[in-house]
């Protein structure tokens, strides 16, 4: 077993215990806790795919600034522990094994379609061999992109001005 | 030595992390001595003064007494997130100076060559913002899961204050990047390296003097430090977030500190004062000697103080040292200072003597100002930082797009 | 190496469980936690295609999904907030003016 095999195992396995941590925790700062796990695994697995840029960002926006306003939220607002309710009787017989059969059908088709496919196409050998540089990203980024690049900093405005709006006192 | 061979980047980089982790923590030992020396100086008292010359021991007695202490756990506290704290607070912080190149010069351990960095990456600006931007956690966890009042407040106050104050932080570096166009330490130096005028160091501060003062207020608040320290503004929230620790957990907050002073000084340090460079031109060969003049004044100083010192065991230690550095500083000064050692010192003596410098404005603010009111403090980063470090960037982009940077 | 096809199978595990959180919390502020889960399974399937067949486009599209994620959040919170202060509670459940 290879060194990236042993990362991404060990990766991989932290990334779905704190996605279930994020679904048991009832405390919502341990849900939020359980989320930057699944993050940081995530960054390690991209650095692991030759995207060293984009586990950089993932790390400062998702980790450093997103989570941080979501846990800062919860302090915030006291949020206690969580309520559980239980399922409804449809939830509870149909729901979930139909969800579950979902998941099962789709790993299967997956593993079984796709590493067919792919073993097919380069002997086994998989991933592209050149990791991207930032240089090329930045370039695809400010040419072909760039008419969704500025869309999207119109909607960091306009999601700006909703969050001022929906904060502010309605008395003021 | 068949391993070495095997692994030569694995052991190489062991090595270096060791002797880095240890010079680091001796001078976050020995910074909270300066900043005692420092603030005492100002405000006309002695600071430390018994434990050895000059109260040159002091960090280690406060080290073995903060060891020894009973180490509190609230009962009410969320165990694993209090704990989880200090360590976040403290590993995140050390880990930002694993991307902190301090010299130009290629060395050799056990016959591998290498650079004086830890880990040298072509983004190593961008990571370095990311790791600092997730030891925000250590506060806000630290406020959170003691389940107390103030270090709620603090943690509260922390995590809106970084957040606001990342921003203009990040902001401000982005002009230098504009005109070195990498996010390489090496190509960012490299880019500051050369004159203007045959005298003035063609440093990023003077294109870029805008940026460096937003880069050093926003450090200061990111840092939490006075005036920016409200997060554990002792005279209205105990001590803030870490209101509940104790022992060695509290002291552990204290390096994270310190340590997260050192990382921006450091950055500072690489982006807008010219990082390893000589302020002086090339052809002023006498700039050599330098490094081996300041240590061999440095063993003298140390010589003398312990000698006079009353304490036997200072007597015995700081003599020695001190012939260790005029030792040292003596082989930096041999064959006209073109000996391997002397070259290879060149780069972290100039590195070393800026952050140096940077700390010490860090202490004398703390000396000088009064601490902000909470909202003044907001509104200063939103409506007077934020803008000028986004002029500053207009203003840049324009400079450069128009071509006219030299 | 790693075949891809693992990358993809933990990316639609991980979204599995993002719906499985959005449909079970209760608390509003830990359903747009799923909804963040889910965008980060969705954007390692990205950055994996982007890696097997060698194109960058893949990576342009994890930056605007993190961006949207980013965005989505602050209105979110902002909502969570609002909601908080008009009903004091964080339930989704007594939420429930528009239901009849």
């Amino acid at each position: 077993m290879s060194v990236a095999m042993l990362v991404f195992i060990a990766c991989g396995l932290f990334a779905v215990l704190g996605a279930v941590g994020l679904i048991l925790a009832r405390e919502p700062v341990h849900s939020a806790l359980s989320l930057v796990l699944v993050m940081v695994a995530l960054a390690v697995l991209y650095l692991l795919l030759g995207a060293a840029f984009i586990a950089a960002i993932q790390i400062l926006v998702y980790a450093g600034a997103v989570m941080v306003l979501f846990i800062f939220v919860i302090m915030l607002l006291n949020a206690g522990v969580e309520v559980r309710t239980n399922l409804s009787h449809l939830a509870r017989w149909v729901g979930l094994p139909l969800a579950i059969l979902f998941l099962a059908e789709m790993t299967y088709s997956l593993f079984h379609e796709y590493a067919a496919r792919t073993a097919l196409a380069a002997g086994g050998a998989v991933a592209g061999p050149v990791p991207a540089s930032t240089e090329e990203l930045s370039m695809k980024l400010f040419t072909e992109y760039v008419l969704p690049f500025e869309l999207t900093s119109i909607l960091i405005l306009i999601a700006i001005l909703g969050a001022l709006v929906l904060a502010k006192k309605e008395s003021a | 030595m068949e391993f070495v061979t095997q692994h030569p980047v694995l052991v190489v980089s062991l090595i270096k992390i060791a002797i880095a982790l240890f010079v680091v923590m001796t001078a976050l030992a020995y910074l909270t001595w300066f900043e005692r020396k420092v603030v005492a100086r100002i405000q006309s008292r002695w600071g430390p003064y018994w434990v050895g010359p000059h109260g040159l021991l002091q960090p280690l007695a406060d080290g073995i007494k903060f060891l020894f202490k009973e180490d509190v756990v609230p009962p009410t506290a969320d165990k694993v997130a209090y704990l989880l704290a200090p360590f976040l607070a403290l590993a995140l912080a050390l880990t930002t100076l694993a991307l902190v190149p301090i010299g130009p010069a290629t060395i050799s351990i056990l016959g591998q060559p290498t650079q004086l960095v830890i880990s040298h990456s072509p983004i190593a600006l961008i990571l370095l913002f990311a790791i600092s931007s997730v030891g925000v956690y250590g506060v806000m966890l630290a406020g959170w899961s003691s389940n107390s009042k103030y270090p709620l407040l603090g943690g509260l106050r922390s995590s809106a204050q970084m957040i606001s104050y990342e921003v203009s932080l990040t902001l401000s570096v982005v002009g230098v990047l504009l005109l070195a166009g990498s996010f390489d330490f090496y190509d960012i130096v490299g880019h500051q390296a050369g004159h203007w005028f045959h005298f003035l160091p063609s440093w990023e501060i003077f294109p870029q003097f805008l940026g460096f003062i937003c880069y050093l207020t926003a450090a200061i608040a990111e840092t939490n430090r006075v005036p920016f320290d409200l997060p554990e503004g002792e005279t209205e929230l105990v001590a803030g977030f870490h209101t509940e620790y104790s022992s060695f957990k509290f002291a552990m907050f204290f390096m994270a500190e310190y340590g997260n002073m050192i990382t921006v000084s450091c950055l500072a340090t690489l982006l807008f004062l010219g990082g390893w460079l000589s302020p002086f031109p090339d052809r002023w060969s006498w700039q050599l000697y330098l490094p081996g003049a300041g240590l061999i004044i440095g063993g003298l100083a140390l010589i003398v103080g312990g000698l006079r010192s009353v304490q036997w065991n200072a007597k015995a230690v700081f003599p020695v040292l001190g012939l260790v550095c005029i030792g040292v500083g003596y082989l930096c000064t041999l064959h006209g200072a073109t000996h391997p050692v002397a070259k290879a010192v060149q780069g972290p003596f100039w590195f070393i003597s800026k952050v140096f410098l940077l700390l010490f404005f860090y202490v004398w603010a703390r000396g000088t100002l009064p601490r902000f009111r909470y909202d003044q403090l907001m509104s200063f980063g939103w409506k007077f930082l934020l803008p000028l470090s986004l002029i500053n960037l207009v203003g840049t982009s324009i400079f450069v797009v128009l071509g006219w940077h030299p | 190496m790693v075949p891809i096809s693992y990358y993809v199978i933990l990316s639609g595990v991980l979204f599995g469980l993002g719906v499985i959180g959005f449909v079970f919390k209760r608390n509003i502020i830990t359903i747009f936690m799923s909804i963040e889960l889910m965008l980060n399974a969705v954007n390692l399937a990205f950055v994996a295609f982007s890696r097997e067949f060698n194109q960058l486009d893949g990576l342009v599209f994890v930056f605007f999904v993190i961006v949207v994620a980013a965005a989505e959040a602050a209105v979110g919170l902002a909502i969570a907030m609002v909601i908080a202060r008009n009903r004091k509670s964080l339930n989704v459940e007594d939420v429930d003016l528009l239901k009849f």
